[in-house]
């Protein structure tokens, strides 16, 4: 499996990271040599084995439903680069 | 999915008929305390981003810890919806960028939804009903809220919302109409609110709905359909379904084709236009999240939710018309509310259970309705009502002085009998003192008594002018008997 250009700039795109042109061979260089290491993966008969979702056995941890945490308004827009009544304020996003 | 067209459900076109489909993903918030994966509270209405964790903000180094509530709210759900409970399901990213997303992607089961396929029954009409399929029904992150009337340059954002616990209940594509649209929400809601897993408040957007809407000539496979985004009343379901289905006919009919694609309807307008109008397709890059191991429980689990639930509407209305002898429509109305259903039951009990039906339903629901008042706060009491259908029973005031005296306690209040006694609104059953004021309209209107003689049905003059002279307290059957053999016909 191998990535053109024109997928290189798709994934770019969705992941919201600027990419020049003239960063785009050298992005394709690069993800193409991750994706032909992981190939070789492929190469294990996995027919008929689960998915393995955690390397320790263990169940996932449940909390009872109580309203224990709050950050405080102010200290969760304490990053933002512009708040406003501790609203986030960011560049509008409708047309 | 392609059984034969519904002749009756078909629109015309100006090319011949067109059958409408639609499937639904309803967006219903799941009744909790916390969030699905932090410990914020879900409270409405606080403060901006009063009730948002450093989990919900999306802090780097957070991690998700589920909440039992919520993983028990959609189980009960799933019973509910007669659906396939999996005791085994797992939760993915959706990726996508939004500024009311922090974390750049929602939490949600893509591969492995926790409940399966299901059914509703749902009455469109008095006389018909429909059974609409459930695909499935998953878990899933709310997102924050973006305003865009703050400022004309920015939007705020507000991430109270975020992470709150949603249910996503996709049904199948087995709804034919506008009308089957609303009623199919109608019962969904109806479900919720009996197991107490959403509120149902559309107003506040604890429920909302995505329609998908496609059109095809009756017989042929599906046809394209199109999204209609976050319709936030059941009228606007009903709306947006006409209106879509409008759109796409005339489409088709113009000889166009319909382009896959997210729309948006203006209830001002009355018309569904594109949301996205260059996006490319979206591309949500699902894969499971490493933050969190698979959603296990056992059968028993499942079990002993079962066990707790209440009786739910279908079972509910079986009972009445079993128990209580009433008809399958009026069944439907009394339990489309757990409290309506409950008060007609406290009426009903030891008492005529048909008369209490009617009284309930159209007395009381007919007055709360007009004067918009829901059935908790209702003026007139379950006790109240039920003295009045007691009254009428044991021949004490009639069905008319029935209707005054329902007139004094919804406007006073006060005990119904002490009410009949202090206002004398007794039923004349002394038949001397009936018989007397028969006598006096008799001597009074000779004309009117040889008219009667000759036609029989004159007798309604007679028994309106006692009930008259008696202030309508003269028992009817009395009044008749006793006319009918005075005058001698």
């Amino acid at each position: 499996m191998s990535v053109d250009q024109a997928t290189v700039r798709r994934i770019a795109h969705l992941a919201r990271i600027a990419v020049s042109p003239e960063e785009v061979p050298h992005l394709q260089q690069e993800l193409n040599a991750i994706l032909s290491f992981v190939e070789e993966l492929s190469e294990v008969d996995v027919e008929g084995v689960e998915p393995m979702t955690s390397v320790v056995p263990m169940k996932m941890v449940w909390r009872a439903d109580a309203v224990t945490d709050h950050a405080g308004a102010e200290v969760v827009v304490a990053n933002a680069p512009t708040s406003e009544d501790n609203f986030f304020v960011v560049p509008k996003v409708v047309e | 999915m392609n059984a034969p067209a519904n002749p009756s459900k078909l629109i015309k076109g100006a090319t011949g008929d067109w059958e409408i489909v639609v499937g639904m993903e309803i967006h219903a918030q799941v009744s909790s305390r916390s969030k699905l994966f932090s410990g914020a509270s879900t409270d409405f209405g606080g403060d901006p981003n009063s009730h948002v964790s450093l989990v919900d903000a999306a802090m780097p180094g957070m991690l998700p810890v589920i909440n039992e509530e919520c993983i028990k709210q959609a189980v009960r759900t799933g019973i509910g919806l007669k659906a396939q409970i999996n005791h085994r399901s797992t939760f993915d990213r959706k990726n996508y960028f939004y500024p009311d997303l922090p974390q750049g992607y929602q939490i949600s089961q893509y591969k492995s939804p926790i409940v399966g396929e299901g059914q509703v029954i749902v009455d469109v009409t008095p006389t018909e009903q429909i059974t609409v399929g459930i695909e499935r029904l998953h878990l899933e992150q709310d997102a924050g809220k973006s305003l865009h009337d703050q400022s004309p340059t920015d939007s705020f954002v507000d991430l109270n919302r975020s992470g709150v616990a949603l249910m996503e209940i996709v049904s199948k594509p087995d709804i034919r109409s506008a009308e089957e649209a609303r009623a199919y929400v109608t019962k969904l809601r109806t479900i919720l609110r009996y197991l107490g897993t959403c509120d149902g408040n559309m107003e506040q957007g604890s429920l909302r709905a995505d329609v998908n809407v496609s059109v095809r000539r009756p017989g042929e496979g599906l046809g394209t359909r199109c999204e209609i985004k976050n319709v936030n009343s059941i009228r606007f379901i009903g709306q947006a379904v006409e209106v879509e289905a409008r759109r796409q006919i005339g489409i088709l009919e113009d000889g166009g084709s319909i382009d896959q694609e997210t729309r948006l309807f203006d209830p001002a307008r009355g018309e569904t236009r594109s949301m996205r109008s260059k996006e490319e397709a979206h591309d949500y890059r699902y894969f499971p999240d490493p933050d969190l191991l698979p959603l296990e429980f056992d059968e028993a689990f499942v079990e002993d939710l079962a066990r707790d639930l209440p009786e739910l509407p279908d079972e509910k209305k079986a009972r009445f018309m079993r128990d209580y002898g009433i008809a399958s429509y009026d069944a439907g109305v009394l339990v489309a509310e757990r409290a309506s259903a409950d008060f007609y039951e406290a009426v009903a009990k030891g008492r005529d259970a048909k008369m209490a039906a009617n009284w309930v339903i159209n007395e009381l629901f007919g007055r709360l309705n007009k004067e918009g008042h829901d059935i908790v706060s209702s003026p007139v009491s379950a006790d109240q009502l039920g003295a009045i259908v007691d009254l009428i029973s044991e021949g004490v005031i009639s069905g008319k002085i029935a209707k005054d005296l329902f007139e004094i306690v919804w406007t006073e209040g006060g005990d119904p009998r002490e009410l009949v006694e202090t206002r004398g609104m007794k039923q004349v059953t002394d038949t001397g003192a009936i018989e007397a004021a028969v006598d006096a309209i008799i001597a009074a209107n000779p004309d009117k008594v040889a008219q009667a003689q000759a036609k029989p049905t004159m007798l309604g003059w007679f028994v309106g002018q006692v009930m008259k002279q008696t202030g309508g307290k003269a028992n009817p059957q009395s009044v008749n008997d006793l006319l009918k053999r005075k005058l001698g016909i």
